[in-house]
């Protein structure tokens, strides 16, 4: 019965979007929507293929998980640590039947929902770009949406230790930042010495950027199911820590 | 504006107040009480007993561990020693449980700014699983109640002090608490907003809700607490019924004078003829009359100005926690 708790936090962060619609659209989805036209379009017209497909075919998977880690790890960041702090809306949660590890499930399923949400709206928009996924690309929402419980929660994890919001401006230029670059979303992590390989596989976008690539065109060439238990790993460590460290922030 | 309000709230309130039959009358037992931050002691060991119906007031200077107490009451803070009981519940063993019965009124507005008065309402009530409809109606209820309902669509934003106060109240009872616990609740509100609060929970009061109240105000402490418990240092310093405590440890009235050095210390000299106790305070003499001094009252017009008034809680709280500041 109170295993479900934490819906009630989804539905206020619901109510409290619901507001601010267009603004959280544009601001999730405009960078990678861009990114695909300039460097996919733009520098992708004059390039040979890439693993078989062309430039811009290459990088559209990879820019949907890249919306859906933005959209999640902006939300539990930013957005959270205002309710921590100034809104208090924490504070007033707590107060109620509803516990840390509600609150700490309800803002990370929040933050995976705004992130699967963005990364829908681009899975959508890749026709537009002449991009026609696969019947495949189904199998590509739940780890989607694993993939927005892992940055919602890392998002939570860096609400928990922030002192102040430029706190974040480390969260994004250190981690989020390279994470968008060296996935192997604009380029192909296999064919890099073994090395770089290794460091680059074991990044938490990874193999979700290669996952989306498999189900959106329903190539099947690499392990699947290796990169899904990995991911389903990474993601119950970071949300455990998550609540961990709210926990110590919030109970003095 | 109309402040009025429907029957159907008394109504609720008074069915939902009665003591159950298997409730015990003592709704909140704290004993040996205690926690530290790091090497401070904040709470130290303290003991005291909220029984239903009564209205506590719980002063202290600043810093003297009342937060600290009720923060540990709802587990917001883990204590380190003692033991919590409220509603015969150990706290915070079952700290889901208690909190469903319990409202509170936050010393720091936390609205949720971007919603409107009724969407909070709403919002709250989803946290204690009120069903949606039962929700509606109490929400009209407690609009009315606290003559917010003009205001239902309004934003956080927009509305007044004393308008958000009320809505943070009307927020405590949407759960029809048995306990409800006002951390400074008329905090940086005018006169007028102030009295208004007080008026509704006057009226809560006459339908038998508990409450523990913490304020800095003391005439509001006086108005509404039937028990005092002024807290220092961590410790409970006394605690009793308000006007026993001003007779038994301050006394009937107080005579404020000012004057010059040479006039005070004459006064002073007449005043030891009666049963008093003095105080001096910069320009300022203090006499706490323990029996009726009426008749050294000629002896007074002599000096500057001088104020004869009965002996309150302020008195009572000075006397205790005495008069340097604490700011740190």
């Amino acid at each position: 019965m109170n295993g479900f708790s934490f819906w009630t936090i989804w539905l206020r962060n619901g109510r409290v979007w619901k507001k601010n619609i267009l603004a959280t659209l544009i601001g999730n989805l405009g960078q990678p929507l861009l990114f695909l036209l300039a460097m996919g379009y733009g520098l992708g017209r004059d390039m040979a293929p890439v693993a078989g497909l062309t430039y811009l075919q290459f990088i559209a998977p990879g820019l949907v998980a890249s919306a859906v880690m933005y959209s999640a790890a902006l939300e539990t960041t930013y957005g959270s640590y205002t309710r921590l702090t100034v809104q208090k809306t924490y504070e007033a949660i707590l107060m109620t039947p509803l516990g840390v590890v509600d609150l700490v499930l309800g803002e990370i399923v929040w933050g995976a929902s705004k992130g699967m949400l963005a990364g829908v709206i681009m899975l959508l928009a890749l026709p537009l770009f002449g991009v026609m996924p696969s019947p495949w690309v189904v199998a590509l929402l739940p780890m989607l949406f694993l993939s927005g419980m892992f940055f919602s929660a890392f998002g939570l994890i860096m609400t928990a230790l922030a002192k102040n919001y430029d706190f974040f401006n480390y969260f994004t230029s250190l981690v989020i930042t390279p994470l968008f670059l060296f996935s192997g979303i604009f380029f192909p992590v296999q064919t890099m010495a073994p090395p770089v390989r290794g460091v680059l596989e074991m990044l938490p976008l990874t193999p979700i950027v290669s996952l989306a690539r498999i189900f959106c065109y329903g190539r099947f060439g690499e392990p699947v199911l290796m990169k899904i238990i990995g991911s389903l790993l990474a993601t119950g460590c970071a949300v455990w820590l998550a609540g961990y460290l709210l926990r110590r922030r919030l109970i003095q | 504006m109309g402040l009025g309000y429907t029957g159907t709230m008394i109504q609720t309130i008074t069915q939902q107040e009665l003591p159950d039959a298997s409730g015990s009358q003592t709704v909140v037992s704290v004993t040996g009480l205690t926690k530290r931050f790091g090497e401070r002691l904040v709470v130290d060991n303290i003991s005291f007993d909220i029984q239903r119906g009564q209205c506590v007031g719980f002063l202290g200077p600043n810093g003297a561990g009342k937060t600290t107490c009720i923060s540990m009451l709802l587990g917001l803070v883990e204590k380190n020693a003692g033991e919590i009981r409220i509603f015969d519940l150990e706290a915070p063993r079952f700290h889901r449980e208690i909190k469903a019965r319990i409202g509170v009124v936050p010393q720091a507005d936390s609205l949720d700014p971007d919603l409107s008065v009724e969407e909070n309402l709403r919002t709250y009530a989803g946290y204690f699983r009120i069903p949606r409809r039962l929700a509606r109606q109490r929400i009209e209820e407690l609009l009315h109640f606290f003559a917010l309902h003009n205001r239902r669509d309004e934003i956080i934003e927009h509305l007044s002090g004393g308008q958000r106060r009320r809505l943070l109240l009307a927020r405590a009872l949407l759960n029809e608490p048995e306990l409800l616990i006002l951390d400074e609740p008329t905090i940086g509100l005018d006169p007028q907003a102030r009295h208004l609060i007080w008026e509704r929970l006057a009226i809560l009061q006459t339908q038998g809700t508990t409450m523990l109240l913490t304020s800095h105000y003391l005439d509001e402490v006086s108005r509404l607490s039937q028990q005092v418990l002024i807290l220092d240092h961590g410790q409970v310093v006394v605690q009793g019924e308000p006007q026993q405590l001003i007779t038994d440890m301050v006394g009937l009235e107080v005579f404020e004078v000012d004057g010059t050095v040479a006039e005070l210390d004459a006064l002073a000299a007449s005043f030891r003829q009666c049963n008093a106790t003095q105080e001096r305070v910069g320009d300022k003499l203090y006499v706490y009359a323990r029996e009726d001094c009426s008749r050294l009252v000629k002896v007074l017009g002599n000096a500057g100005s001088w104020v004869r008034r009965p002996a309150n809680l302020e008195d009572l709280f000075i006397q205790l926690t005495g008069r340097s500041l604490r700011e740190s």
